[in-house]
């Protein structure tokens, strides 16, 4: 009984180790080619390089037209970055407000505010674009990090709405009666106990900045503004010949950020998932 | 004591106020604002350089009547959902099942499977993935190498659609973690009490695991269905970024940009932005209607 029990244990461990395996079999490919010579990266599907070669990362790192792809990256993190703490800022700030304060129009405000988790991005997008477009904001980070100071990620104001529901009332109480004002107890006693919400929302709003392809495209045309989604798009030609070994090497470095990110708080992250379903 | 509370909720207003500005202006300029434009815009013809000139439904009766890449669009979006969703979904909560019995190392299992739903949403996975399903790809040397004659995935417009839905499915890691939050909310008496009863596994599944998690994969596939409405980066970098081959990859939301800054017919795109807004919430809305029928609420302590 106990040696059957065994076996399946081990199989089925076996079966998940394998299934894993395949699954990132892309993500190691990739990772793996970027120290290989071009003439290997194809012809050879074995993983580990057999001449190992650090050109690539040398040639990528040259960039494009005479930018080089450090400045795209630090395009994108100046973004990411500024994002971040617009989001930071600006949901909190609206969550305070839904969460402890009671004023005119309350419920129709929090009405409207759920409605707009829900709304594509694209149905506003044209007249966003004619909007920043007469400003004189296109080919600026305008229109790339100015939402996120106007608090229009919803979806944080909710999961920070839903924490501070959770913050004990007395905190505030006992804060009033020593004197603070609303903005005291927001800044000395919601935001400190607020860490957890605001360091899911710091994570997922510098991936999905990071990663965010299409307003990044819509919104940037000159190279010296390319962030680091731009940059590998322009070194991949489908058509024709792209220089697979700095590609590749460029793609694997894109993906560094956002893996250190995961790495460094992973429990975290899980949890975050795992309590308010982000992705 | 009738004076003392009075100025206070009129003095809160004004804090309130103040803390929601932000969201307000945001709400205002960049949501509700640009919705009604929109609406307006995809009532004209209007392309940036001129100004917008009303054609009442004329965009919407070109759409319906006169865009055979509209429904072309639409019919590479539906597909990928009807593959994409359901694929993933069932891929997501079969993982969870086999992770969920006190595995060892579960931390890191589930790291691994979730690394995909971390990355996958990148160009660079979008190029690498391109790269795996080529003719001269990694697929096709591995099934060479049993001697099989492997297609050419991306080039053939009937291949190259698979290959975005896998990409899709690839990333079933974030369901997958939300489906094991469920079960963990499951209490395992009811399991050892059906046992009792002599319920075998898969009737356990049907009757308890499925009915208690139908919440949690209530909420999967509303997310699921609304962000693969939306898909783009693949489209855009599996593809040639133009719709092709014979405008396999041409996603709704590709063939939206395109319309709408390639062509910079913006009304249309507009038109376009509006249909996809009425399609998602027809949706979404049809899905909460049916939840009651298949979704069970219980709040868990009436558990048995």
């Amino acid at each position: 009984m106990r040696l059957k029990a065994g076996y399946g244990r081990i199989v089925r461990h076996a079966v998940i180790i394998a299934f894993g395996l395949v699954m990132m079999y892309p993500v190691l490919w990739m990772l793996f080619g970027s120290f290989k010579p071009n003439r290997l990266i194809f012809s050879d599907p074995g993983l580990w390089p057999k001449v190992w070669t650090l050109q690539h990362y040398a040639d990528g790192w040259k960039g494009l037209q005479g930018v080089s792809f450090g400045r795209f990256f630090a395009n994108s993190a100046l973004i990411s970055i500024l994002a971040v703490l617009g989001n930071l800022a600006s949901c909190s700030l609206a969550a305070f407000a839904f969460a402890r304060l009671s004023f005119k129009l309350k419920k129709l405000w929090f009405a409207l505010m759920l409605m707009t988790i829900m709304l594509p991005y694209h149905v506003t997008l044209v007249p966003q674009y004619i909007l920043y477009n007469a400003f004189g904001w296109l080919n600026t980070y305008w229109p790339l990090v100015l939402p996120k100071w106007l608090a229009t990620d919803s979806f944080f104001v909710l999961l920070m709405v839903q924490f501070i529901r959770g913050v004990p009332k007395e905190l505030d109480e006992s804060a009033t009666i020593d004197g603070c004002g609303q903005a005291q107890i927001y800044a000395r006693i919601i935001v400190p106990l607020l860490a957890p919400a605001l360091l899911t929302t710091a994570i997922f709003t510098f991936i999905w900045t990071w990663d965010d392809f299409f307003s990044q495209m819509i919104y940037l045309n000159d190279i010296k503004l390319f962030t680091v989604q731009l940059g590998i798009r322009s070194m991949f030609d489908p058509t024709g010949e792209s220089d697979w070994g700095a590609l590749l090497a460029m793609s694997v470095l894109s993906l560094v950020p956002v893996m250190i990110l995961f790495l460094s708080f992973q429990r975290h992250f899980v949890n975050g998932i795992a309590t308010t379903g982000l992705k | 004591m009738q004076s003392a509370p009075r100025p206070k909720p009129r003095q809160q207003n004004r804090t309130a106020y103040l803390f929601l500005l932000p969201w307000l202006i945001g709400f205002f300029c960049l949501a509700l604002g640009p919705m009604l434009g929109s609406l307006y815009l995809s009532l004209t013809r209007y392309k940036l350089l001129t100004p917008p000139q009303w054609i009442g439904f004329g965009n919407y009766a070109r759409i319906f009547g006169d865009d055979d890449l509209f429904y072309q669009s639409l019919g590479v979006t539906f597909r990928y959902v009807l593959y994409a969703v359901p694929l993933r979904l069932v891929f997501a909560l079969l993982v969870a099942l086999a992770l969920n019995k006190g595995i060892r190392a579960l931390g890191l299992y589930r790291t691994v499977y979730y690394i995909p739903s971390l990355l996958g949403g990148s160009v660079a996975i979008s190029i690498v993935w391109r790269r795996v399903f080529d003719a001269d790809g990694l697929l096709n040397q591995l099934l060479e190498r049993i001697g099989v004659d492997g297609p050419a995935w991306i080039a053939h417009p009937d291949t190259i659609l698979y290959t975005i839905v896998g990409l899709s499915v690839w990333q079933f890691g974030s369901a997958m973690v939300i489906f094991l939050a469920g079960l963990k909310q499951i209490p395992t008496d009811l399991y050892e009490a059906s046992e009792v009863d002599g319920a075998g596994k898969i009737r356990q599944f049907f009757r308890i695991t499925l009915p208690l998690l139908s919440p949690v994969l209530f909420f999967n596939l509303i997310m699921t269905i609304i962000g693969s409405f939306q898909v783009f980066t693949p489209a855009q970098v599996i593809g040639d970024g133009r719709g092709g081959p014979i405008n396999a990859t041409l996603f709704y939301t590709l063939y939206l940009y395109l319309k709408g800054f390639s062509f910079f017919d913006m009304g249309y795109a507009a038109a376009l932005a509006w249909i996809m807004v009425l399609i998602i919430g027809a949706f979404t809305a049809v899905l909460f209607m049916t939840s009651r029928f298949w979704v069970f609420y219980g709040d868990g302590k009436e558990g048995g």
